[in-house]
């Protein structure tokens, strides 16, 4: 570890923490709708809009109607994007003849895309036209990042209201999003990286011979439009198959830093824009100080187990240094530091973008990604679903403490009752259920040993990541899982994969997005209804020190109950041991 | 249920043509005349030949000849390649410096063949340079030169890396050290704004103006 690194995780955590505010008070703003400044200019196409659904935008929904237009919304995108994938080889902006991908890739990769996943079973470059990956691939990033953030902005209103069954309108939520937040971001965005040298253009590729005479063939693409809403709206996906650590992905330090930034930006915002929305704003403070904390703690953890040698590094006769480190499948121009930040980043929002490879990351040094997921993406989490993920640990935490003391639990003076309980249980435990029930099956079939790449220890660390990661909507991989059956040469058609782990994957990232959305806005719905009660002497202060140490150990150990054995048969075991495989 | 299809079918249209057409074409347009050289690849010219771009790190291998100078070819028919000593080598490459399909190495920590392939990588590497660097050690080799990128097309090494393949360069070429060492410095990258990342020495831009100022004859 070096200085130079501590500094640049500072300053990351300085600009980050400068910008919630602001970002978060603007979103508040978006979503109370009060008049924003782009209205001026944006304000026919919203209100056009508006008019061809067909709704009314003062007319708002109860949270099962809401819930209806959300589900119903993203089963027929599903449909279009599956028959996008599908039918690419006879749609335009194919400059290199790709064919579509098997039923069973494109259903891993249709569900991925629709729940924020972005979880690849493809190589971008080798298997999607560009029509599939603007068209089909992009317009997911914003519209499921949208969705998202508009059954926050509903669920908040929950908690925020009193006596009533409304939450909002998802139109307005999902148009507001785009229109005045995604969007305008996004257009930042892709100049900046533009400027750096993420390209964009419609060519598809530059053939050469090199100083030294070999055929190079540089692959292009629309590239900086879709990275910038890849990182802002936590999807992650990559237009090439190793992602942003490609430099015509992430060219510079300094596109690499936008792009950090953007991966936790508008997670971050959205605890101060909850503070803003319930009137409260220490609340939301107290949220991000919570996820900040526990940020920093795997970050730590990350950056020291990759400044060192690995065991295979140690056997080879390598002398890893402090500066140097674990530089295997490292890109030189990030280093440890940025690598180990990115990591963490992405895996605490439910990003999954990566510019180093995961699988080569230590033993230990890859339980930081890993944990993260872990804990149920609520380290700020997905654009919209970290925080309503994080509200119902809210109220579990609430719950355990009012046990403790023998009183009814409240939150923001709402009593909580059986039901919301229910709900939250719900909402919070399906995950470690589907991610084990998944991964058993995957590690105990031919079926689901069948993707597993590397030997040992690791190839059951692969195998559990890759159903965390899903069903955490994440995106992230130990990319020897399946990776075998990536295509490696120009043309083809597109991954055969394996049927097992497409389908299985694929179903658990739909669980993982669907369940937590639907307890959320139940719960919301339920909050809404409730009468508040004045806060008295004896109610426990959720924005409190204490308060925040509680809802941390309620976050650690949920996730240590659940998955400390799986922990220790895959990285703890490879982090004791300098053992080879 | 039908007002929610309805509005579901039209926005899916809208959406669609507004988000992933006209924002990425529109975002084309602009970059193409913005920043023309960076959007499309960034691309470096010498004599009028594109040879590459300034992003993307190239294969200065040689192929190996065999007794009757033909080249050689492992069992899978692929020719054998070894460093070419009038160039400052890349980083090792999973991909061949594949700049069009990528992969990474997916090799874990404890893992036999990540092992090997470092090891052969070390041996390559001292074998190569300890002619011209007497005493060079395999802890003074610095980690980038022995482990394959991310990306596989890596267009940075470390400056110490730079620093040591600088003398069999000198050597090679004939060209004063203190001048090969002048270049390395000037095509090193620097930490973005000061503080950003790891510095980095661009080895195509460094070959580009080492073999202009010293060609081979």
């Amino acid at each position: 570890m070096s200085w130079q690194g501590w500094l640049q995780i500072l300053i990351y955590v300085a600009v980050l923490t400068a910008l919630t505010p602001l970002l978060g008070g603007y979103m508040a703003r978006v979503y109370m709708g009060r008049r924003v400044a782009l209205e001026r200019v944006l304000g026919p196409v919203e209100r056009g809009f508006y008019r061809a659904v067909r709704t009314d935008p003062a007319r708002e929904q109860d949270w099962k109607r809401y819930g209806r237009t959300v589900l119903v919304f993203s089963a027929l995108f599903w449909l279009v994007l599956y028959a996008i994938l599908r039918l690419q080889g006879s749609l335009p902006f194919n400059p290199l003849r790709f064919g579509g991908a098997p039923w069973n890739v494109t259903f891993n990769t249709t569900s991925s895309f629709i729940t924020n996943t972005n979880w690849q079973y493809y190589g971008g470059e080798t298997t999607m036209s560009f029509f599939s990956q603007m068209a089909g691939l992009a317009v997911q990033n914003f519209v499921s990042a949208a969705v998202g953030m508009a059954v926050l902005a509903a669920v908040i209103r929950g908690f925020a209201r009193r006596e009533t069954t409304k939450l909002g309108n998802f139109w307005v939520d999902l148009t507001r999003s785009l229109l005045y937040i995604l969007l305008p971001l996004s257009i930042v965005g892709t100049l900046l990286l533009v400027s750096q040298g993420v390209v964009q253009t419609l060519t598809g590729s530059v053939s050469l011979t090199t100083l030294n005479g070999f055929e190079q063939v540089l692959a292009l693409g629309p590239v900086a439009s879709q990275i910038a809403i890849k990182q802002l709206g936590t999807n992650g996906g990559g237009f090439f198959n190793v992602n942003s650590a490609f430099p015509f992905e992430n060219a510079t330090t300094f596109s690499n830093f936008v792009e950090m930034l953007f991966i936790l930006l508008i997670p971050a915002a959205a605890t101060y824009q909850y503070g803003r929305m319930i009137g409260r704003p220490r609340q939301g403070w107290a949220l991000y100080i919570a996820m900040l904390l526990m940020l920093a703690i795997g970050l730590g953890n990350a950056y020291h187990q990759e400044a060192r040698a690995t065991p295979a590094l140690t056997a080879a006769g390598v002398h890893a240094t402090a500066d140097g480190g674990n530089l295997q499948d490292k890109e030189q121009r990030f280093g440890v530091a940025n690598s180990a930040l990115w990591s963490t980043a992405t895996t605490a929002a439910s990003n999954g973008s990566v510019n180093a490879a995961q699988e080569s990351f230590s033993g230990f040094g890859g339980m930081t990604p890993l944990v993260n997921m872990m804990t149920g993406e609520v380290i700020f989490g997905g654009v919209g679903s970290g925080l309503y993920g994080m509200l119902l640990v809210v109220l579990l935490t609430v719950f355990l403490a009012g046990l403790m003391v023998g009183r009814t639990p409240e939150y923001l003076g709402k009593k909580l009752q059986a039901r919301e309980v229910k709900l939250v249980a719900i909402g919070t435990l399906y995950m470690p259920v589907v991610v084990l029930i998944a991964a058993a099956l995957a590690i105990a079939t031919p079926a689901g040993k069948q993707s597993i790449y590397d030997a040992g220890p690791q190839g059951f660390s692969e195998t559990v990541y890759a159903y965390t990661s899903q069903t955490n909507n994440n995106g992230s991989a130990f990319a020897g899982y399946t990776g075998f059956v990536q295509p490696n040469a120009p043309g083809n058609d597109g991954a055969t994969g394996v049927p097992f782990a497409d389908l299985v994957g694929g179903f658990c990232m739909l669980l993982g997005r669907f369940i937590p959305l639907l307890a959320a806005l139940a719960v919301a719905g339920s909050l809404a209804a409730k009468r508040p009660a004045p806060a008295g002497p004896g109610t426990f202060r959720t924005d409190s020190p204490i308060f925040l140490m509680l809802l941390v150990g309620v976050v650690v150990i949920v996730a240590a109950l659940s998955f400390l054995p799986a922990l220790a048969l895959g990285p703890i075991v490879q982090g004791l041991t300098n053992q080879l495989f | 249920m039908r007002r929610d299809i309805v509005g579901s079918v039209v926005a899916i249209v809208v959406l669609t043509i507004s988000l992933g057409l006209v924002y990425p074409l529109v975002m084309t347009g602009v970059a193409q005349v913005a920043f023309h050289d960076q959007a499309n690849g960034s691309q470096v010219e010498r004599d009028g030949k594109v040879v590459g771009s300034s992003l993307i790190g190239q294969d200065f291998r040689r192929p190996v000849l065999d007794a009757n100078g033909r080249p050689k070819v492992d069992e899978d028919g692929n020719p054998v390649l070894e460093a070419d000593p009038a160039w400052f080598q890349s980083r090792p490459s999973q991909t061949d410096y594949s700049a069009n399909v990528t992969f990474f190495s997916n090799l874990g920590p404890d893992q036999k063949d990540l092992a090997d392939q470092v090891k052969a990588n070390l041996d390559a590497y001292l074998a190569l340079e300890r002619p011209y660097t007497p005493g060079l050690t395999a802890d003074r080799v610095p980690v980038d030169a022995v482990t394959s990128s991310a990306s596989g097309v890596d267009p940075h090494i470390s400056t110490a890396n730079a620093r040591i393949q600088a003398n069999r360069i000198a050597a090679v070429r004939r060209a004063p050290l203190d001048r090969v060492l002048a270049l390395v410095r000037q095509h090193t990258d620097g930490r973005g704004l000061g503080v950003l990342g790891e510095p980095g020495v661009n080895v195509l831009g460094l070959n580009l103006a080492v073999d202009k100022e010293f060609p081979l004859r």
